[in-house]
């Protein structure tokens, strides 16, 4: 579904992914492994549209995706939920999301998903009306995550959607993925939480400044000596 | 006590003008952080654009006063906003966008090119267009019959018929401005592209779109506002932009830039406190010469106690 082929990826003269190979398979779970600064969301904002490649190629359902602007993108199926939540901090939730179906022209389809956000995270719902900025990091995530699915994606792309969450609300976020992807989409996690992440992760890729060192099931990562040192804590 | 109400109103006149104008400045700067000083320029065309629809129409002078205010009118507003709004767009696409990424100094040394630029294509060439007489001097303003030159009395105080062209313009803008700005998906774009605009692009949203958007709004208000400035003093010329932009700047400053609702206060507060000081500070300090001082005065005052305007700023807040 998605091909990233030899992608390097520049701020300034800096590059800061050098070359990297990788696929999405239509349904599947896959993550994004590597320590801070190794290029994973510079990866996702290239793959957005928000940086121009350097060289190296994107394809999405068999198109060429790099050198479309980012609002065509979005009109593509592909959404992302940026690092740091990015929300509209002073528009109320409820604007958010409706920002989120932007490309959208089917407002009865738009109020569905809306309503069915506010089913996932019910405090989103109850609070619909409150500036965003005014919502604690984990409701704030959660936000993020139910305006990128109101675009109604095909791809998701989730930047550390656990970032700042408790464990029982990490542990519904990726539930809420589990059941995006039992739904047919196709998902792009980029996490600090390793464990969580492989769990769910059909394939995973371990990225390092900016070169992808290995990749493997999502099982198999799990169990691999070289993840559990760097990313699982196991000594 | 006459004289307060007289001023009054004169001020709040003065201060439509300027807060139609200001409007301009404070949505692209709400935008792209940019201070459009070719902006006043915008303003300018717009009066030479309503002036030309007038001439175009076969330069009708006699007329009733229901032609004239339903007729001329719309039709020279309307001139006047094709021209202005065609000019800001093709500034920005071919000055500002290429200049997009460039440090900040870049896009503002330019607006200051474009506004000289904009001056001397009306002063060297307007009069070479056929029909159009030359623009090196003032040109006087078409007579709209009912408004221009005509005043009303309420008790002693007097009302120029523009005055209340003016007001009455700004109050319909400014309406039309909060549905646009609150209740059209465009205006919600402009919003989120204000407040970040790479996620507004993660949303779907084509922000060279919004960008232009958000400068034809401000060139249709600064062309109403050059066709008030037209009737309210019966001549236009290729420099009224100059010193009218810099009242709107200033009154954009005043009421917070970024924000709309600050133009339009800042606008209307900057026009009183000018009718005010020259009528009552003593001596020579109140005298018309002074007005701009006091105009000034008031936003470094302002800018001392209150940096961020009356209302408030709409700093960007990147999370
Ligand atoms: N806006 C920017 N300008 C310049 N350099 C940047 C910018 N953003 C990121 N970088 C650099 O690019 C490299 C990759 O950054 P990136 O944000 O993609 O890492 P990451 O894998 O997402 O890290 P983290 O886990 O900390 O989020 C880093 O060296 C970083 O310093
Ligand atoms: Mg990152």
């Amino acid at each position: 579904m998605l091909e990233v082929k030899d992608m390097v990826v520049a701020y300034g003269r800096v590059n800061a992914v050098k070359g990297i190979t990788f696929t999405v398979e239509k349904g599947q779970v896959v993550t994004l492994l590597g320590t801070n600064g190794a290029g994973k969301s510079t990866t996702l904002r290239a793959i957005s549209g928000l940086l121009k490649l350097v060289s190296g190629s994107i394809t999405f359902e068999g198109q060429r995706l790099d050198g479309v602007p980012a609002h065509k993108i979005v009109e593509r199926g592909i959404a992302q939920s940026p690092e740091g939540r990015r929300l509209f901090r002073r528009m109320s939730v409820e604007d958010n999301l409706k920002l989120g179906a932007y490309s959208r022209k089917d407002p009865a389809g738009v109020r569905s998903d809306l309503a069915r956000v506010y089913d996932l995270f019910p405090v989103l719902g109850e609070r619909r009306h409150e500036a965003a900025g005014l919502f604690s990091g984990g409701e704030q995530q959660m936000l993020a995550i139910g305006r990128a699915m109101m675009s109604q994606p095909k791809l998701l792309m989730l930047d550390e959607p656990s970032m700042g969450l408790s464990p029982i609300m990490t542990q519904t976020i990726m539930r809420t993925i589990r059941t995006l992807q039992s739904e047919g989409v196709t998902i792009l996690l980029v996490e600090q939480n390793a464990s969580a992440a492989l769990s769910l992760a059909d394939r995973g890729y371990v990225l390092e400044v900016g070169h992808i060192m290995f990749s493997d099931t999502g099982r198999a990562l799990l169990g691999d000596d070289r993840v559990k040192r760097a990313y699982l804590g196991a000594s | 006590m006459d004289l307060f109400w007289q001023q009054l109103i004169n001020g709040l006149s003065l201060g439509a003008l300027y807060a139609l104008i200001a409007v301009g400045y404070t949505v692209v700067y709400g935008i792209v952080q940019l201070i459009n000083f070719a902006h006043g320029e915008i303003f300018m065309v717009g009066a030479f654009g309503a002036f030309a629809t007038w001439v175009v129409m076969g330069s009708p002078k006699q007329m009733s006063w229901q032609a004239a205010v339903f007729g001329l009118l719309p039709a020279m507003i309307v001139g006047g906003m094709i021209v202005s709004v065609s000019v800001a767009l093709l500034t920005e696409r071919l000055a500002y966008r290429p200049l997009r990424d460039a440090p900040r100094l870049a896009p503002l040394i330019t607006a200051i090119g474009i506004s000289v630029f904009l001056q001397e294509v009306v002063r060297l060439f307007f009069g070479t267009i056929p029909g159009m007489p030359d623009a090196k001097r003032a040109i006087p303003f078409p007579t709209v019959t009912g408004i221009s030159g005509r005043s009303f009395q309420i008790g002693t105080v007097t009302v120029q018929n523009s005055a209340v062209f003016t007001i009455a313009a700004l109050a319909v803008c400014t309406v039309f401005l909060w549905f646009f700005v609150n209740r059209t998906k465009t205006g919600r774009a402009m919003v989120a592209t204000s407040q970040d605009p790479d996620t507004a692009r993660l949303m779907g949203i084509n922000v060279d779109r919004v960008i232009m958007s958000a400068f034809a709004v401000g060139a249709a208000l600064a062309a109403i506002a050059g066709v008030a400035h037209g009737m309210r003093y019966g001549n236009i010329d290729f420099r009224m932009g100059f010193l009218a932009g810099l009242k709107a700047f200033t009154a954009a400053v005043l009421g917070g830039i970024g924000n709309i609702n600050g133009a339009v206060v800042g606008g209307l507060v900057l026009g009183v406190v000018e009718s005010m000081a020259t009528t009552f500070i003593p001596g020579q300090f109140g005298s018309p010469a002074w007005k701009d001082v006091w105009a000034f005065v008031l936003l470094i005052l302002v800018l001392v106690f209150r940096p961020q305007g009356l209302l408030g700023a709409k700093v960007v807040d990147r999370a």
